[in-house]
């Protein structure tokens, strides 16, 4: 018998949820496993399928969130959020009533288990190694830390999905970042993602499915797995992977929807065959040391405008014309002069949060470096929890009182100041020290400028009134 | 969405040859709060098109005389980066573009496009330069593009050939949404669903999930 070919976990994932080979010009038909909704990319798809006539195929395979447009302060539902913004009332009842019609289960607001979609879906255990993952919303990546093939899609293919559970895709390429190396103390997850961009470009990815493997990315958690699959489509993937490995199968045991008993055991099974195998081909491969890596800060407009906190902003001058254009315009938005040092630069406000940085890891290791320190009075420092579930625990442990005794604002959870739909913005001209994972001019309120960074690195910088070395705090 | 086809565009050309144009500045979170995919052009970057009391920025692309017809928009590379929003998409067909060129779209943004009767043209950087180049004496000159045929004619009368996917030609050019043909797979999806049963009935999460 011939062996057979060697295949990544991409293809293996790809190669199950074939309904279809594309022939005749047509692309492959994928199966997809999970749906994961919320109020903003929905409403115009469900009204596709009521103008169709259509129903929803698979509503067990669907899971709705209220996270985008609701508000983070305590003690506002519905009906006085109607009040003041009667426009995002509307939207988050158009979902409940589009879950109502087709049997969706939805999490709306004051639900125990409401949150940003790409938190809750882990936290579920809704997704699992070896499925395929969408949601209209292009931080679906995140779920490819449980080696699930996730990623985000258009509203077109969200009604795509809610009527056939299907989608025709052409078959990515592959790129696969091998991690040597541990990060050092006071170095997260989010100052490798942020250094890779920058190292490679806010493009490297277009195309591709993007697979972290190697020495250092099975040292990372499932959380900061989860922190680099989120921002691989920063890096214009489609997708980012890692290997479900015993770290996995821990995170999910014992989940709600996880698989129980028997199932559990044959889940198990499946799951230990997926990682890739070790004479696989990718299209391409680079090689990142994670030991070399340090605190990460952005200066500029796309997540790829980033440098080391002991940097400087880069002189634009000695770039080709196109990039130099580029620099020097995200450097007039910012209002940055070329070589100035990011260490020292005074900000306005701290957001700890958005589907990035929002889990239980962030926040006690925020915590950590905030406990018995104050928030400076030059600023105002947001902690919003990723979800419900992270909240309570979060309050269970302490982690609430300490931000409270900071100073901080210990706000509901949602997406909040990552992109300023709900009210939580910047004003114009100000500026946030943020561990969300978008820099993009008015990101965070028109006019609003935005400097991407690490969950301690925000404690830090909330302590100091400007951008600061977590490190010092160590 | 069953729509116009689109098969023949000649037009005048807006230049915006930034790199790296996310969907956030397409169309800003502030317009992304309703239900329906309609009169999203008011929105098209908003931020970019006027200044914080709303006046037109007149030196901005799209405030130009030349723009007012153009059907065509040359962008920078990266095109469409960032946020899933189909919105952008929405937000250009309603503002009158029916071709975007630029030598790089984002994965969603591209896709996004093609659903909506949106052609993304790639053309190599050194060919939007060139294409830029022409454009700049006579902003107003007509460039057409042949989605028929595969090929764009500059207005100094350069043949250009473009790759275009068969299957997205096809839908661009019948004027049909991809759903036509997943719904006619019925079958197979069928057979699909009883050989790979599913894990979980996300419905067993029970009363905390009842909308
Ligand atoms: S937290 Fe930000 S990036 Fe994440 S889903 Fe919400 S808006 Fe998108």
């Amino acid at each position: 018998m011939l062996a057979a070919e060697p295949r990544t976990l991409f293809a293996k994932i790809w190669d199950a949820h074939l309904v279809a080979r594309g022939q005749d010009g047509l692309p492959d038909t994928l199966y997809i496993d999970l749906h994961l909704l919320h109020e903003v990319t929905s409403p115009q798809a469900f009204a596709e399928l009521a103008r169709r006539g259509l129903a929803v195929r698979r509503p067990e395979r669907c899971l709705a969130t209220m996270d985008h447009a609701t508000p983070t302060e305590p003690g506002l539902d519905l009906v006085r959020l109607a009040a003041r913004d009667s426009q995002a009332a509307a939207q988050l009842e158009t979902l409940a009533a589009n879950c109502r019609r087709h049997g969706i289960p939805l999490f709306g607001l004051g639900s125990e288990r409401q949150g940003i979609v790409h938190v809750i879906g882990p936290e579920l255990g809704a997704t699992q190694p070896g499925m395929t993952v969408v949601c209209g919303d292009s931080h679906t990546s995140t779920h490819g830390a449980f080696g699930a093939l996730a990623f985000g899609i258009g509203t077109s293919e969200v009604a795509h999905v809610l009527a056939s559970q299907c989608l025709l895709l052409s078959r990515p390429r592959t790129l696969r970042f091998w991690l040597e190396g541990r990060l050092a103390a006071g170095v997260t997850a989010k100052d490798f993602i942020l250094a890779a961009i920058a190292r490679f470009g806010v493009d490297v990815g277009t195309g591709s499915v993007l697979e972290f493997a190697g020495p250092g990315a099975a040292a990372l958690d499932l959380e900061e797995r989860m922190t680099v699959c989120n921002m691989a489509i920063e890096a214009g993937a489609r997708a980012g992977l890692f290997a479900p490995d015993e770290r996995t199968f821990a995170y999910l045991e014992g989940r709600s929807l996880a698989p129980k008993g028997e199932a559990w055991e044959r889940a198990l099974e499946a799951w230990k065959a997926l990682p890739s195998d070790p004479d696989a081909r990718f299209d391409r491969e680079e090689r990142l040391a994670l030991g070399e890596i340090e605190p990460m800060v952005s200066y500029g407009t796309h997540p790829g405008m980033a440098v080391p906190i002991s940097g400087r902003v880069p002189e634009p001058g000695s770039l080709p014309e196109a990039r130099r254009k580029a620099l020097e315009r995200a450097l007039a938005y910012m209002a940055l002069e070329p070589g100035e040092p990011l260490a020292g630069r005074r900000v306005d406000v701290v957001f700890l949060g958005s589907c990035t940085n929002s889990r239980l890891s962030d926040l006690r290791l925020a915590a950590r470096l905030l406990a018995g320190r104050k928030v400076s009075p030059r600023l105002r420092m947001l902690v919003v929890p990723g979800s419900r579930q992270v909240k309570r625990q979060a309050e269970a442990e302490g982690l609430a009182r300490t931000f409270l005794e900071a100073g901080a604002e210990w706000r509901e959870p949602g997406c909040s100041m990552c992109l300023a739909m709900n009210g939580d913005r910047l004003e114009p001209g100000q500026y946030a020290l943020s561990t969300s994972n978008r820099n993009f001019e008015g990101r965070q309120g028109p006019g609003g400028r935005t400097f991407l960074a690490s969950p301690a690195t925000a404690a830090a910088t909330a302590v100091a009134g400007h951008i600061a070395d977590p490190r010092e705090l160590l | 969405m069953t729509r116009r086809p689109l098969t023949f565009v000649e037009s005048p050309v807006a230049t915006l040859r930034v790199p790296d144009i996310d969907t956030d500045q397409i169309i800003p979170a502030a317009y992304l709060k309703g239900t329906s995919r309609e009169g999203l052009g008011v929105g098209l970057f908003a931020q970019w098109r006027f200044d914080p009391a709303g006046r037109p920025q007149p030196d901005f692309a799209l405030n130009r005389p030349e723009a007012e017809a153009a059907e065509i928009l040359l962008a920078g590379p990266n095109f469409g980066c960032g946020s899933s929003r189909e919105h952008a998409v929405w937000a250009l067909a309603d503002f009158g573009f029916r071709v975007v060129i630029s030598s790089r779209f984002a994965d969603i943004f591209q896709s996004n496009a093609q659903k909506n009767g949106l052609l993304p043209l790639e053309l190599p950087e050194t060919e939007v330069a060139a294409l830029a180049a022409e454009l700049e004496p006579e902003p107003a000159a007509l460039v057409t593009v042949d989605i028929q045929a595969c090929r764009l004619r500059t207005p100094a009368g350069r043949e250009l050939a473009f790759n275009l996917d068969p299957f997205v030609r096809r839908c661009l050019l019948e004027g049909r949404d991809p759903l036509d043909f997943l719904l006619a797979q019925e079958e197979a999806i069928q057979a699909f669903e009883v050989a790979h049963p599913a894990r979980f009935d996300s419905r067993e999460l029970g009363e905390e999930a009842r909308p």
